[in-house]
């Protein structure tokens, strides 16, 4: 049995079509892509000008003046916490501080978390590692919408953060809070595994704290 | 130890092959005139003499009355290496260059970057698009007359 699918020769495995470059050099070709992805980064530039706000979990006013649940919101912000899936994405420097924190040494499987998942829809966590430029920010935010809910944001050192060194620079992002919302900040340059642990503790700790009725995250 | 070629003895080889492609030179640099960058970069490659196989990097530089293109070369037969330079866009109007991937191919990536930072184009160059800003950034920033259009996005968190 033939297991390879047939493919067409104008077509790749993702079933785009491959340009025909009988017409010039690939390049030439590519023209269109190259200006499409420059207007997507114009466009997330000119609109994401204010910082987000600290995520809060939206609570409907029917559910909340009706429903009365303790143990269910102890198990239920026991079992995101227990086990956070980090998202295996890396941006600078702070990503080797990252692959160190889930390594033997540091070691983050000690809370459920060591299985780094390649693809953002089994992910919960993100931890922004490194500087985010504008033209990095479109896949960042594009991950992020693909991540199911609830999720979350960890800004790892001064760059995700503020831009650090770079800020003011022409081609870096004032803070991955202009393009998704964060829950916490980890401040440092880089910041050792250490400081990015006592971060997911903190962030634990605010899950620990949700409540279907009550309280939003972060009170 | 790599030798370094002496900029007065290299331009006056060079002056010998090539009348009149010279500017000047001084201890270690060698002034070409840019229309002859193209010939002279050949004679570099080819010649016995020189043998500069190796381009070891291309920088631009803004010195706001004209741009300054500066190419590090080394011979690795003959375990030497030289630097020359080349001065262009007086006026800061419309500097370009003629390209220099056809003699090294590394060339390439090198002058995208510095037409992506310094908008100095290089004439017959493969593939001139840019490198690491995107398609439809304004501007080339390490211009020392470039103003960051960003100044606004900057604001206070409140």
């Amino acid at each position: 049995m033939d297991l390879q699918p047939k493919l067409d020769d104008n077509i790749d495995g993702y079933g785009v079509p491959i340009p025909d470059i009988s017409d010039g050099p690939l390049h030439e070709i590519t023209w269109d892509m190259d200006k499409n992805e420059g207007k997507s980064v114009n466009q997330i530039k000119a609109n994401n000008i204010e910082p987000y706000p600290e995520p809060l979990v939206d609570i409907p006013k029917d559910v909340k003046n009706n429903i009365m649940v303790t143990s269910v919101d102890y198990l239920l912000n026991w079992a995101r916490k227990s086990s956070m899936f980090p998202l295996q994405f890396g941006l600078a420097c702070c990503a080797f501080e990252m692959i160190a924190t889930a390594m033997a040494r540091y070691d983050i499987s000690r809370f459920g978390m060591e299985a780094m998942r390649a693809s953002p829809r089994q992910a919960d966590l993100m931890i922004v590692a490194g500087t985010v430029t504008w033209k990095m920010a479109v896949p960042l935010k594009r991950l992020y919408d693909q991540m199911p809910e609830p999720k979350w944001v960890i800004s790892m050192g001064v760059c995700a953060t503020s831009g650090g060194p770079y800020y003011q620079s022409y081609s870096v992002v004032p803070g991955v809070n202009h393009i998704v919302p964060v829950d916490i900040y980890v401040p440092g340059c880089p910041p050792r595994p250490d400081a990015l642990l006592y971060g997911i503790m903190q962030l634990h700790d605010k899950v620990r704290r949700y409540s279907l009725t009550t309280n939003p995250a972060g009170n | 130890m790599t030798d370094q070629w002496k900029g007065i003895v290299l331009g006056k080889m060079l002056n010998q092959i090539l009348p009149g492609c010279l500017v000047s030179t001084n201890k270690y640099d060698v002034w070409i005139e840019n229309e002859n960058l193209l010939e002279v970069c050949n004679v570099l490659r080819e010649k016995q003499e020189f043998k500069f196989d190796l381009l070891n990097s291309i920088t631009a530089v803004d010195y706001i009355d004209y741009f300054e293109v500066v190419y590090h070369i080394t011979s690795l037969s003959k375990n030497a290496s030289a630097v020359i330079k080349t001065k262009v866009g007086f006026g800061r109007k419309d500097p370009s260059l003629s390209s220099v991937v056809g003699v090294w191919r590394g060339a390439d990536y090198q002058e995208r970057e510095i037409w992506d930072l310094l908008g100095i184009k290089f004439l017959s160059h493969p593939n001139l698009k840019r490198l690491f800003l995107w398609e439809g950034y304004p501007g080339y920033p390490l211009r020392k007359d470039y103003i960051t259009y960003d100044q606004s996005i900057v604001t206070e968190n409140k």
